[in-house]
């Protein structure tokens, strides 16, 4: 008996704090991140981009991070709306059953997903192309190798990474036609040991520049301690391989974030799918390390242009599969929606997308 | 494949298999004792994390090492609580301390995720080196992999060539008659998970001061729970442990190369090999020893003597 009216006054008191002083004007922003936020990696890119709308006026920010994906982030989200927040930000592909779920039940709350393709009246979707900076990172490893082997430790078969191999791909092809790229599938977002055997694996049968879509800095390690070069993904990685790092596909969301915030402040924003590149300066490269040779930077920076400026397109045809078959026609190129459903390899990757 | 492929596929076998090879032996000489721990792989992320985070703060990857097994050890005592002086079930004590200590670490690692701290490199040992084959693949390592040549060797002399192994044995094969003989199966029973749990607790310090220089959530990825079955297909012997552990070691590493070299072969199939090789292992090995080879006692209390 006694321990139930406990509870209740348990419950009370949450339910007072949970309600508690929410001030009028500023608007109320929440996060979510799938993983720990750390010193680099996914969540801490994303948490850069929250802590440049938390610097916006009249906005507030927090965030919940670690949290996994299923109950758990439904029940974080659900938290989060009943507090009173007024824009929510869910951070991983897997978040979104969840999202969908939540959102039904809190109509005048907005949301937006990252990477995912459910949208709703009150949900929308948002994505960068980082492909385009893996384009540019391709042709900084294309020039820059001379076994003419290029190694790519990989996590899952899924679009996503499978568009980033094809990118960097045919960004080495741009500029050294007899590359080629080989990739080792780790099956894992997060297996430091593992990711650093399938670099050393991949470097044991010649590749001399190492790139990566997995989350762990250890490909670049194993690429230090080789002696061969390295391309980082997410952040500036070079701290990890100061010897290696050539430069590293980046995501920076503070752009993305502040625009989505002042669409939500301004009430101009609308149910939509959100794909910006580096024309918006959504993604980048890191700083070049002290290696790469003029010539090389200063290639890759006019590349960087074209594609800001709508010039270059990284999916241009002709693009030939793996077996050679011509996939995008001279003169053509990939629509959105063939690139966000990419299963196949093009010409010069070698290994399986299974 | 060439020798250029083979010894470094070997090397790096005996790389892969270090850190579980120190599960193992620790796991056996927990059950040695007559003390079933289904803890290892949460055992072996806090002596993972403990040892990233000494080294990190003292600046020296040994007191690192030790402290990753001593973290480790001290984590483990909770299993010794709760099994030797609460009487409670073995295997449920064991999952809850692998349940626990993942999300411990996870916790309080938060802060360290993206971070650098010293670590072990190779140490090419002079002149054992130059051996054809053998020099480039056994002893072009890192320190701890020279540990965990002379820890099978080690572990096997205390256990059967020392009053302290045929008390920790007995212990575990008939805990009755050490009883008898006036000798605490208790006691005996709690020196097997300390120090079954020093030794994980090193095996995960390896995987953040040796195999790679970082700390990050769930680093162990499963290798503790393969400790578990390569226990089983060693028979409790540490000199078959070292077979168990490379070999798995070595299939993990072949597939990675083999995806390297530009197979056909689906990775998912690949990837599966690792632990269908275990599952066959240890079904064949069940199958010849018929539980003959595990200690008799094995995950069963003994109520203390009065």
């Amino acid at each position: 008996m006694r321990t139930k009216s406990l509870c209740l006054l348990f419950g009370a008191l949450i339910l007072l704090l949970a309600a508690g002083p929410v001030s009028a004007k500023d608007l109320k922003v929440g996060f979510i991140y799938v993983t720990p936020i750390g010193d680099a990696g996914y969540s801490y890119m994303h948490d850069q981009g929250r802590q440049a709308v938390e610097a916006m006026v009249g906005v507030d920010t927090s965030y919940v991070e670690a949290v996994q994906e299923g109950p758990d982030a439904e029940r974080v989200l659900r938290n989060m709306a009943r507090k009173g927040f007024d824009l929510i930000f869910a951070t991983s592909y897997g978040y979104m059953d969840s999202v969908i779920k939540v959102a039904k039940q809190f109509p005048e709350i907005i949301f937006m997903h990252f990477s995912g393709f459910k949208r709703a009246e009150n949900v929308g979707t948002y994505f960068g192309r980082i492909y385009q900076a893996r384009y540019l990172t391709g042709i900084a490893a294309g020039k820059m190798t001379t076994s003419n082997v290029l190694g790519y430790v990989a996590a899952y078969p899924i679009p996503e990474v499978i568009r980033g191999i094809n990118a960097f791909t045919l960004g080495a092809r741009s500029v050294n036609p007899e590359v080629q790229v080989r990739v080792v599938w780790t099956k894992s977002w997060y297996d430091p040991a593992t990711e650093k055997e399938a670099a050393k694996s991949l470097i044991d049968v010649g590749a001399d520049v190492i790139a990566q879509h997995a989350d762990s800095p250890a490909p670049q390690e194993a690429a230090q301690e080789s002696g061969v070069y390295s391309i980082g993904y997410n952040s500036d990685m070079s701290s990890f391989a100061p010897d290696s790092h050539l430069t590293a596909a980046i995501w920076k969301y503070q752009n993305l974030y502040r625009d989505i915030v002042k669409q939500v402040k301004n009430d101009t924003w609308k149910s939509t799918d959100i794909w910006a590149g580096l024309d918006e300066n959504v993604v980048g490269i890191a700083p070049f390390g002290p290696m790469v040779d003029t010539e090389t930077a200063e290639l890759v920076t006019a590349k960087k242009e074209a594609i800001a400026a709508g010039d270059l397109q990284v999916f241009s045809g002709p693009i030939r599969d793996q077996d050679g078959e011509l996939r995008v026609e001279k003169g053509e190129a990939m629509s959105d929606e063939e690139l966000l459903g990419m299963t196949w390899f093009v010409e010069n990757v070698v290994g399986t997308t299974q | 494949m060439s020798s250029t492929i083979i010894i470094p596929l070997l090397a790096a076998t005996v790389q892969s298999g270090t850190p579980v090879l120190y599960a193992t032996l620790g796991e056996i000489f927990t059950e040695k004792s007559g003390v079933l721990n289904l803890g290892v792989e949460g055992i072996m992320i806090v002596g993972a994390l403990s040892g990233f985070w000494v080294s990190q703060a003292s600046g020296n990857p040994w007191l690192g090492f030790l402290a990753g097994g001593g973290c480790a050890s001290l984590f483990s005592l909770l299993h010794a609580a709760v099994c030797l002086v609460f009487q409670g079930h073995q295997v449920v004590s064991g999952l809850a301390l692998t349940i626990l200590g993942t999300g411990l670490a996870s916790f309080l690692g938060t802060p360290l995720i993206g971070q650098k701290a010293p670590g072990f490199s190779r140490i090419f040992i002079p002149l054992l080196q130059d051996i054809p084959l053998l020099g480039p693949i056994l002893f072009r390592q890192d320190p701890l992999v020279y540990i965990s040549y002379i820890l099978p060797i080690a572990i096997w002399l205390f256990l059967y060539y020392t009053r302290w192994g045929l008390a920790l044995r007995a212990s575990g094969e008939n805990p009755r008659a050490v009883d008898v003989a006036g000798i605490s199966v208790q006691f005996y029973r709690a020196l097997g998970i300390m120090i079954g749990g020093f030794l994980v607790g090193l095996g995960g310090s390896y995987l953040s001061l040796a195999y790679t220089h970082i700390w990050t959530n769930g680093i162990t990825a499963g290798r503790g729970w393969i400790a578990v079955a390569l226990v089983i297909f060693a028979f409790w012997k540490p000199g078959r442990a070292v077979l168990g552990a490379y070999l798995f070691g070595g299939v993990m590493a072949f597939q990675l190369r083999l995806q390297a070299m530009g197979t056909t072969i689906p990775s998912s199939l690949l990837l599966m090999l690792p632990y269908l090789l275990t599952i066959i292992v240890i079904a064949l090995a069940s199958k010849r020893s018929r539980g003959g080879e595990a200690p008799a006692w094995l995950g069963v209390n003994v109520e203390p003597e009065e």
